[in-house]
């Protein structure tokens, strides 16, 4: 009766391994990109995600907390992290230099769900720190590109100084299988050479959607939900095809500590990924 | 099921030649009317004529504050000094439930080592109880319990029925199979079945918690939550008291002088105001309504959505605990349009008047 008939996930799923920070430097100003590869050469190699998980990152003497991972599977090895300063432990990272160790487990979390969006054009619309999660995805579609529809980008941020990976995208933006829009809300350079406005205002730039065949990603402060998917609504892209990711309070990531729960799930392992139709049949989602 | 006879004048002998190479632990009287498991040597110190212990045996498992890692920058070394071979002696079925609960809820989807290692070394002797006005254990389908133990003495005058559970507990029968007797007569049988009956009708408590899940979620937004959270204190009480009740939070707590820290695990609490905060001081639950919202859908509805039965093994603990009487009673009550007299209703009567 009490036969084992099902084999558990391994030792001790709390333990993180050591890990060296290649390389590090600020985004904006209390943003900064991490490069990230486990210690141990075999468990580096070994450490297998998808778009859309999270790590859980520990600071010797500070703690512990989760992070998007931004790097793509398609391009193994070191993983990417851009890492806002918060509290106790980010602000512990931002003193981290290039070589030292940290602590990392995962990965954690549901996926984006790559297989259904083969074939289907992809909108992604990303503001502030929601860059984080979406440039994962963003490069797995570029990386396997002809698996894909059209591939459009929407991003905002308030200033130019605040916008995340400015560089990386501006380069993107030269691709011709890209549709890419930048824009800041208000430009106080006066040198900023694409859009001034609020990301909804893109929306009148994608042209001709064919719903059905269309899913969007969004991932973005708060305030940018609420604005942002009147808009993709209006589009009538189905409501499960509309994605987004949430954060929680986290403190262990493999459903145990209970902070991140919501309604009867945990969004850890049912989330951070959720659909707009998950959002509006389950409570205090956002 | 084999089920043995055990004379009460054997019980010390029994639990001095199986607890030779473990804690033991049992419920210990503190006053009047409360009680503790507490790790004992002198079996006379066992008080088996309680209700409910203030906490849980879930402290015996996973204690408030443990340590889970000795870690360093390149090393992060597991802690298992919470675990011993323990024994938890008079354990009642709800608590046995809890466990049951608490087994399901540690090994789904990843296995939780600091659970399960506690677990795999303690060994339950449960014991039969008999209901108090709190006690909402019927109510619950928890009062009787069918796996969880090692050991249930089922207390029968003079003598003990014993069930046993598990392999485990048939080796502690082997250790002195003499004082055991496998033949129950007709008077036992229908001794226990006597008892058995009493005790079923000594509940005074109905709730229908059926009906819970559908009310939680059509009563969401009753301004019964906004009396509650007015009420509450969000001291955390009934959550730490309640044996279903698992939320921790881990703390990196540095050694003075070295380059290493202890990570160390501690119970917290849905109720207190920081559980869903996160950076940039959003807080998705501030208020009490709020969080008393998660608690009351941990307990009646998630739960018996996902498996079928409530989180609450009804022990009672929240009632007799909770200051201003927010408990799985008065809320079940007036979730169900019952009236209950509780501090938050003569509030609101005061208010109005
Ligand atoms: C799935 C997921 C993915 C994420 N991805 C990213 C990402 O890619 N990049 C990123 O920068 N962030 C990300 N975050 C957010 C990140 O996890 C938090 O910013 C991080 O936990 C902050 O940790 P900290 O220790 O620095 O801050 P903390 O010290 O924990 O403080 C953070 C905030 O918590 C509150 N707080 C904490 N403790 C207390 C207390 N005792 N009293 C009062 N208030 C308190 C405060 O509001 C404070 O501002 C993600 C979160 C999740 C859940
Ligand atoms: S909710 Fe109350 S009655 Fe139910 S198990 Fe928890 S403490 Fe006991
Ligand atoms: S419900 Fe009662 S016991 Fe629980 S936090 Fe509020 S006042 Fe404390
Ligand atoms: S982060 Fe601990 S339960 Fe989800």
């Amino acid at each position: 009766m009490n036969g084992e008939n099902k084999i558990k996930a391994p030792a001790n799923p709390f333990q993180p391994e050591p890990a060296r920070i290649v390389r590090t430097y600020p985004l904006t100003d209390d943003v900064n990109f991490f490069q990230i590869r486990i210690a141990d050469m075999e468990k580096a190699l070994s450490f297998q995600y998808q778009t859309g998980q999270f790590a859980m990152i520990s600071v010797l003497g500070a703690g512990e907390a989760p992070f998007s991972i931004s790097s793509t599977p398609s391009r193994p090895g070191l993983l990417e992290f851009c890492i806002r300063k918060a509290g106790t432990v980010t602000n512990a990272l931002f003193q981290m230099k290039e070589n030292d160790l940290i602590g990392l487990r995962g990965p954690y979390g549901n996926t984006f769900p790559i297989e259904k969006m083969q074939g289907k054009d992809i909108v992604i619309v990303m503001g502030g720190l929601g860059a984080a999660p979406l440039r994962s995805v963003l490069l797995y579609l570029l990386d396997n590109r002809d698996q894909f529809g059209r591939v459009l980008l929407l991003h905002g941020a308030k200033r130019p100084a605040e916008m995340l990976l400015r560089e990386e995208f501006f380069s993107l933006k030269e691709r011709e299988d890209l549709e890419c829009y930048l824009t800041v809300d208000e430009d106080d350079t006066g040198e900023w050479p694409a859009d001034v406005g609020l990301v909804t205002q893109l929306f009148k730039k994608l042209g001709n959607i064919n719903p059905e065949n269309t899913f969007s990603l969004v991932c973005g402060p708060p305030i940018m939900y609420k604005f942002v998917l009147k808009e993709i609504l209006k589009l009538n892209i189905p409501k499960d095809q509309i994605l987004m990711t949430l954060e929680r309070r986290m403190k262990c990531g493999v459903g145990k500590c209970g902070h991140c729960a919501i309604d009867y799930i945990y969004t850890c392992l049912d989330g951070p990924v959720f659909t707009y139709w998950d959002v509006i049949h389950m409570r205090e989602l956002i | 099921m084999k089920i043995v006879k055990l004379k009460k004048t054997n019980l010390f002998l029994f639990l001095e030649i199986i607890s030779k190479e473990a804690d033991f632990w049992a419920p210990v009287k503190k006053s009047p009317d409360k009680h503790i498991f507490e790790v004992i040597e002198d079996f006379s110190k066992i008080n088996l004529d309680y209700t409910r212990t203030i906490l849980p045996p879930k402290k015996i498992m996973l204690p408030s504050d443990f340590n889970m890692f000795q870690a360093s920058n390149t090393k992060y070394t597991p802690d298992f000094s919470h675990v011993s071979k323990k024994i938890i002696f008079g354990i009642h079925p709800c608590d046995i439930h809890a466990l049951v609960i608490m087994d399901k809820f540690y090994s789904h989807e990843y296995n939780d080592p600091y659970y399960q290692k506690a677990r795999d070394n303690t060994l339950i002797l449960g014991h039969s109880c008999w209901p108090d006005e709190y006690c909402m254990c019927k109510s619950t389908h928890t009062h009787v319990v069918k796996e969880g133990y090692d050991l249930f003495f089922t207390d029968l005058e003079d003598t003990y029925v014993v069930w046993i559970g598990s392999s485990r507990g048939d080796d502690l029968i082997r250790l002195k199979p003499e004082l055991f007797d496998e033949d129950l007569t007709d008077k036992d049988i229908q001794n226990f079945s006597q008892r058995r009956e009493e005790r079923d009708k000594a509940f005074t408590n109905d709730i229908n918690f059926e009906a819970m899940p559908d009310l939680m979620e059509l009563k969401y937004q009753n301004l019964l939550w906004d009396k509650l959270g007015e009420a509450c204190l969000a001291c955390g009480s009934c959550t730490n008291v309640c044996p279903t009740c698992n939320c921790y939070n881990v703390e990196d707590k540095p050694i003075l002088g070295k380059n290493c820290s202890n990570i160390s695990r501690c119970w917290d609490s849905c109720t207190l105001e920081n559980y869903s905060g996160v950076a940039g001081g959003e807080n998705f639950r501030e208020k009490r309504s709020d969080r008393l919202k998660l608690f009351y859908t941990h307990k009646l509805q998630s739960y018996i959505s996902k498996y079928g039965k409530p989180a609450c093994v009804g022990c009672g603990r929240c009632v007799v605990t909770c200051p201003v009487d927010i408990n799985v009673y008065t809320v079940s009550k007036s979730l169900d349009n019952e009236e209950v007299d509780t501090f938050w209703n003569r509030l609101s009567k005061e208010v109005t008047k």
